[in-house]
């Protein structure tokens, strides 16, 4: 046979360095690698914006996990809080916390004089500091009387200017001596070494920038001509006053709002300061002096808050005292539990997610009991038993085109059918997870048909085949092959429920509601609502805990997908 | 058990009687087959004798397994399906609408081309049929049941020992027995079987067709198969399909050896199929 070959056949050994070869594979080798590069930077391209997100939402949403403490001496005075001396608990639980803790308070910042800076060292605190005090005290009447030591809780802006949010402090030492005039009230303060003549530069240099930004202002005010032509002349004047204050360099300049902040600590206490010359400042004191004797040098020290106080929510006097109280040791950070065990409030430092995750979770419950087996029935039913006519049809197109049917839509038949029509109530996570069911529906449908299409007919052909009913055959069977599937299907479903906003939106549950929800009827509102209506709240604050609960409905759904793998893992092994 | 006895003995008693001698189990009347429009089985009449193996040959696709599955009404599932003429095994028509097809397929047990063992345990496997059709009242019954079908389908020594491992994990050819054994724990008197080697090499084959063997004892058994020395090995009789004709039936013997037809012989001979 083989000589056969060698003799009638020409020897055919391949080419396979032929041009036309090589040709061919290098540019299967350059497509292959076009392809590679391209699916390489898809996945990249999407990696580097799930991580931004990510990394954005975690960076702005971690400061909402913990929580700022004022942790003060509190005396609780037996006059305050039980005047009538007669130890009942609902006497104590409505008594006059705040005046016990006022008292902690300016004893903590002894010397404030006024009633507007009383009534900033008193703001620093919230409005709820006093809930733990009193919940203690009524828990255990004993302690009134006696000194307690507790956290109190500080309002959202004393906790934002806490977590470096606000502004920078920076603190100078002085090179010369420097005596004030008084301990308190307006004083002049003089410094041997133009300790103040940077500072002065500074302010110059601020007036200089000002005097930019009016003249832009001027060229727009002169293009627009004479409608404009008042307010072009007033700017005129404004420029002239200001370059005039600025060509001397010398003369002593006011402070105002829009500028730095500047302040000396000196003696003991703490003086903002109005106007400044290279060697002698006047101020206002903040914390009161010790003495008027002269400091000497380094004992005593400009402090710049660097952020204009007109740019912050928090004033010069607030840092002031918080700077003081954290100097003291009182200002104590802590997990932030509140965010945790609470209800919504208007107060961003007692606001928290709890009321909406139960609303939530309660939904879901409500959804999952009514969705999965009426999916799953509906699906068994169309797949295996109806019969295939004209009728089903419709059915089946229905159903899949039902799974495109936008959100508000089950919102709207909810408004229309389970609170008009059947009256249930507003607001509650029973309607909710009515309405949510509707919408998940057709998703577990559709996916419990599709994963009961991929078991292999001959396992129901083996059932049927030792004489096993066709119902037997599928619920002894082919429905369990399919759980795995179908319960992937219920989670999807099941997750975008968690995240579905514009239903709720139409049956009143993108509401304020502070208590948390104890049953299926109680108002409540959902997580991804919970976030849209801080994330619209104008506090500060409230971003941190918009990304927080962001956080959290991110860490539910990853709880649903882990115990969704965890249990098909479960029932593939069983299988 | 007592009563499939007693209605094999009465079915003996009036049951025509094939050419052989042998009483007939399963008799074919003018059976006609339509897929939709497509007429796939035409005109079959056959008698299958009791106690013995008889043989289904024929090209691919000339209705085999489609009469196969007329015998346990696996048709019905098929939407498209439609079957005439008159079907009877001991004498009562299996397409009578007051019998229930459940009961027919309890005994009439079927082996498929591709094993397909439940992704279940052997055991359960095997005990599925007994606990639906409660043949068994106690646990032990049920091990007794389940024990006595391995060991009549050449499984038991070989897994005896893990009868709680997946039955998906067996062999190709372990799990075919096991699919045996499935079919005749629930004590079946018809066991239909469409190719079952097809897939199996010639040492589980081989290991098959004793087990078919000695079962042919106790039932009537059916098998498809593409392999004339199968046949010739297995049967007792054999019928031959061509296009949806019945063409012949008759001794396995006689029809390998003087085939009527002209088509037999050609196609025993290999000149066509
Ligand atoms: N479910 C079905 N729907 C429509 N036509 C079918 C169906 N099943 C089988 N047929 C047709 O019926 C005819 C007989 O098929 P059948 O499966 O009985 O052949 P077979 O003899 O078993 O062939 P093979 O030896 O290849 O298994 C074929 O022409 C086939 O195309
Ligand atoms: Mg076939």
């Amino acid at each position: 046979m083989t000589d056969l070959t060698v003799t009638s056949v020409p020897s055919r050994s391949v080419q396979f360095d032929s041009a036309e070869m090589t040709a061919r594979v290098k540019r299967r080798y350059r497509s292959e690698r076009r392809f590679k590069a391209l699916g390489g930077g898809a996945l990249l391209l999407t990696a580097v914006f799930v991580l931004a997100v990510l990394l954005d939402i975690a960076f702005k949403g971690l400061p909402a996990f913990t929580q700022h403490y004022l942790v003060l001496d509190v005396p609780v005075k037996a006059e305050i809080v039980d005047p009538k001396g007669a130890r009942n608990p609902d006497d104590l639980r409505s008594a006059d916390y705040f005046a016990v803790m006022r008292e902690a308070l300016t004893a903590a910042v002894p010397g404030i004089e006024g009633r507007v800076a009383k009534k900033k060292l008193t703001g620093l605190l919230s409005s709820g500091a006093g809930n733990d005090l009193r919940d203690r005290i009524a828990a255990d009447p004993s302690l009134i009387g006696t000194t307690v030591k507790v956290p109190l809780l500080l309002s959202d802006g004393a906790d934002l200017y806490l977590k470096g949010q606000q502004t920078a402090v920076s603190t100078i030492p002085g090179r010369g001596t420097a005596t004030p005039s008084d301990t308190k009230g307006d004083i002049t303060i003089l410094a041997s070494a133009n300790d103040f003549a940077d500072d002065l530069v500074a302010v110059k240099k601020t007036l200089a920038a000002r005097i930019e930004d009016l003249q832009v202002r001027l060229q727009r005010a002169e293009a627009r001509g004479e409608s404009q032509a008042s307010e072009a002349a007033s700017l005129k004047e404004e420029i002239v006053a200001l370059a005039a204050r600025v060509d001397q360099p010398a003369v002593a300049e006011n402070l105002d709002e829009k500028m730095p902040s500047l302040l000396v600590s000196i003696n003991g206490g703490l003086v903002k300061l109005n106007t400044i010359s290279n060697d002698s400042a006047t101020g206002t004191v903040i914390l009161p002096l010790n003495t008027i004797d002269e400091a000497r040098p380094l004992d005593w020290s400009v402090v710049t808050y660097a952020k204009p106080e007109s740019n912050r929510k928090t004033s010069d006097i607030e840092v002031a005292y918080l700077e003081k109280l954290k100097a003291d040791g009182n200002v104590e950070s802590r997990f932030n539990t509140i965010f945790f065990t609470h209800g919504d409030s208007r107060e961003a430092e007692q606001a928290g997610i709890l009321g909406s995750l139960v609303g939530s979770v309660l939904m879901l419950i409500v959804t999952l009991s009514l969705a999965l087996p009426f999916g799953v029935l509906a699906a068994v039913y169309l797949e295996e038993f109806a019969p295939k006519n004209k009728f089903t049809n419709l059915i089946e197109i229905n159903i899949n085109n039902l799974a495109a049917v936008p959100s508000i839509v089950f919102g709207l038949l909810g408004l229309a059918v389970f609170l008009n029509f059947f009256g249930l109530p507003r607001s509650a996570p029973l309607v909710g997870g009515l309405v949510l069911a509707l919408m998940v529906l057709p998703t577990i449908i559709i996916a419990a048909r599709a994963s009961m299409k991929a078991v292999p007919p001959s396992i129901k052909e083996a059932a049927l085949g030792v004489g096993a009913s066709h119902q037997q055959a599928i619920f002894h069977h082919v429905l369990p092959l399919a759980t795995p599937g179908i319960m992937t299907g219920t989670i999807i479903g099941m997750a975008h429920a968690l995240g579905e906003t514009a239903p709720l939106l139409m049956i009143g549950m993108l509401a304020f509601i502070v208590d948390v929800p104890q049953g299926l009827t109680d108002p409540a509102t959902a997580l991804p609502a919970q976030i849209y209506i801080w994330s619209d709240l104008p506090e500060q604050a409230f971003e941190a805990k918009t990304a927080a609960a962001i956080m959290v409905l991110l860490g539910v759904l990853l709880l649903m997908n882990g115990m969704a793998i965890w249990l098909r893992s479960k029932f593939e092994r069983r299988w | 058990m007592d009563m499939s006895a007693a209605t094999r003995m009465e079915a003996e008693r009036s049951a025509p009687v094939t050419a052989q001698g042998l009483p007939a189990k399963v008799v074919a009347r003018d059976v006609n087959v339509f897929y939709g429009e497509k007429h796939a089985l035409k005109h079959v009449d056959v008698d299958i004798p009791d106690r013995g193996v008889t043989a289904f040959i024929g090209p691919s696709g000339c209705g085999k397994s489609t009469f196969l599955r007329c015998i346990n009404r696996m048709n019905d599932t098929i939407a498209s399906c439609k079957v005439t003429g008159k079907i009877t095994i001991d004498n009562r028509d299996i397409y009578d609408p007051s019998l229930d097809v459940v009961q027919l397929r309890a005994r009439v047990g079927m082996v498929f081309q591709k094993p397909n063992p439940f992704p279940k345990s052997i055991f359960d496997n095997v005990a599925y049929g007994p606990k639906i059709h409660g043949l068994a009242r106690t646990k032990s019954e049920l091990e007794a049941i389940v024990t006595a079908s391995l060991e009549k389908a050449g499984l038991w020594s070989e897994v005896k020992d893990r009868l709680g491992d997946s039955g998906t994990g067996l062999s190709g050819g372990q799990q075919q027995r096991l699919c045996i054994a499935r079919a005749i724990a629930v004590n079946p008197d018809v066991i239909l079987m469409d190719e079952p080697c097809s897939a199996l090499d010639p040492i589980a084959t081989a290991k098959v067709e004793t087990l078919i063997d000695e079962l042919r004892a106790n039932y009537c058994i059916i098998i498809v198969t593409h392999s004339m020395q199968q046949a010739a090995r297995v049967s007792q009789r054999t019928a031959f399909f061509h296009l949806g004709t019945l063409v012949e039936e008759g001794p396995t013997e006689r029809i390998f050896s003087t085939p009527r037809d002209q088509r037999t012989q050609d196609y025993i001979t290999g000149r066509t199929g």
